[in-house]
């Protein structure tokens, strides 16, 4: 993470080395996402990173409809990480109009639109 | 307990032009004609105006640029960017303008030449960076992922999605200005190309061109105008979010405060209210706006819109004019809840005018569903 300053720079560079942190305030010691330099509940400005659980939950889902030609249907979610952090992502493994809300889903570092993105799929039960 | 701004203001004028397909007109050819047809409604010219309060969504200075077109140097500017949402906003700023002294013509004006420029939802704004690498199409996924949340909460059915697009187009096949007039039924809806689960085409706004404006002043001098004076007797603005990733309840907006502050500031509950205008970009938008305003209990706002309950002859008006799903929506639709609300009240709606309306609500939404403004307009009666 040598000459990562901000903290986008920072959350960047370590997916592009395929690793998840994520921001946690070290006053009120809540996660936040996307990272900032302060904490949106407390605004304590002392932030820790820590590596993600990937562990987490579909808050919500939809399926894009895009036509065949175009690269066909494709899932955008919203999952709900254990550590209480919330994201826009996609899972994979599965068809788009399978993902449900409440599925338990894993992370990994993976590329969307070329550039690295944290992405999920099913969790192995 | 309400606020000293309580009728204070007056709407004395308002104006559209260039629904539907405005061919050959620029966004601003379509705002300038606003406000002519506004200030005409008033009795008033350009040259009377002193107050602008503008966006659009063409570029990063437009009340500037508005201001210079229509060749005005207002004293008073407010060019706050707030979504589609900006023009019930402006009815607070406006009405503390005008209350202050800082002007004494104020014309809220807006313009979008959308359909015929593009054909389609035109955006000013980049995408989110933790969002666009999974390609949401905006704004519908953002409306797609909240309802599907509300299916799953509260077991809000697509059936019920439905009517609310089939009580707007009852609505708009009165109004001769509206742009879909055709018969529409859930079965209609619910059989259309789907585009973001679980929403169809059909519980998408239009995709059209046009504009609105809306001339306002202080009351004591609103009786001196040709139109019958609406007041504005509350108005409050809500925000949560920018970005529908920090949505916290996709269930719950934030018309929520909004609405609780416009209300207390107009000293009325939502019981009072005769007619209702909400932004409806989505069908979900009626559902989470009629919850979150108070006219029925979270949850149950599939029920309360199910089968005509909000359409002609049904037990509340809701989007008369026919909305954003059936009249008109050039991208920014905020400012068009105002005008049908004035309309009801002054008596002369386009389209199914209700009768002896004395206060009507406004509800503009910005963003997805990020900005949630709430204004309670009254006739000469409420005040
Ligand atoms: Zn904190």
């Amino acid at each position: 993470m040598q000459d990562a300053k901000g903290p986008d720079q920072l959350f960047q560079r370590a997916l592009a080395e395929g690793e998840i942190l994520l921001p946690k305030c070290d006053d009120c010691g809540a996660y936040h996402f996307f990272p900032r330099v302060l904490c949106p509940h407390c605004h304590g400005a002392a932030i820790s990173w820590k590596q993600a659980t990937g562990k987490g939950r579909v808050y919500t889902t939809t399926v894009v409809r895009r036509s065949q030609n175009r690269g066909g249907d494709y899932n955008v979610c919203m999952v709900e990480l254990q550590e209480g952090v919330r994201m826009m992502s996609r899972v994979e493994d599965i068809a788009p109009g399978e993902v449900a809300i409440d599925m338990a889903v894993t992370a990994f570092v993976g590329e969307a639109e070329g550039v690295p993105a944290v992405l999920f799929k099913p969790s192995e039960v | 307990m309400t606020t000293e701004l309580r009728g204070k203001s007056a709407i004395v004028g308002t104006g559209h032009a260039g629904f539907g397909e405005a061919h050959g007109l620029t966004a601003y050819d379509v705002m300038a004609q606003s406000a002519l047809a506004a200030l005409g409604d008033a009795g008033l010219k350009l040259s009377d105006v002193d107050g602008l309060f503008c966006t659009m969504m063409e570029d990063s200075m437009p009340a500037l640029m508005a201001a210079e077109y229509l060749g005005i140097q207002p004293r008073f500017i407010d060019g706050t960017m707030s979504g589609g949402s900006s023009f019930v906003n402006y009815l607070t700023s406006a009405t503390m303008a005008l209350d202050a002294g800082l002007c004494d013509v104020a014309l809220i004006v807006y313009g979008s030449n959308q359909r015929t420029a593009s054909g389609r939802l035109v955006t000013a704004s980049r995408p989110p960076a933790y969002e666009a690498p999974y390609n949401p199409r905006y704004p519908i996924s953002a409306y797609a992922m909240a309802a599907a949340r509300h299916m799953h909460e509260y077991g809000t059915t697509r059936e019920q999605l439905a009517d609310v697009a089939v009580a707007a187009r009852a609505w708009a096949q009165h109004n001769p200005e509206a742009f879909e007039r055709g018969p529409l039924t859930r079965e209609d809806v619910l059989g259309a190309r789907m585009v973001g689960d679980p929403l169809t085409v059909r519980d998408c706004c239009l995709v059209t061109d046009g504009g609105g404006a809306i001339v306002m002043v202080r009351a004591d001098r609103a009786r001196d105008f040709p139109k019958v004076p609406v007041y504005v007797l509350g108005s409050a603005t809500a925000s949560s979010h920018r970005q529908i990733s920090q949505m916290k309840d996709f269930t719950v907006t934030a018309a929520r405060d909004s609405g609780a502050r416009a209300f207390a500031a107009a000293g009325v509950t939502p019981a009072d209210i005769q007619a209702v205008e909400l932004y409806d970009a989505f069908t979900i938008n009626t559902i989470l706006f009629l919850e979150d305003l108070g006219f029925c209990a979270k949850g149950e706002g599939g029920a309360f819109v199910e089968g005509g309950r909000i359409a002609p002859g049904g037990v509340l008006p809701v989007n008369t004019n026919g909305g954003g799903l059936s009249c008109v929506h050039p991208g920014m639709y905020g400012i068009f809840t105002v005008i049908e609300a004035a309309r009801q009240i002054r008596g002369d709606a386009p389209g199914i005018q209700s009768k002896d309306i004395d206060l009507a609500l406004a509800h503009g939404n910005g963003g997805v569903l990020s900005s949630q403004v709430t204004a309670i307009l009254g006739s000469q009666n409420t005040l």
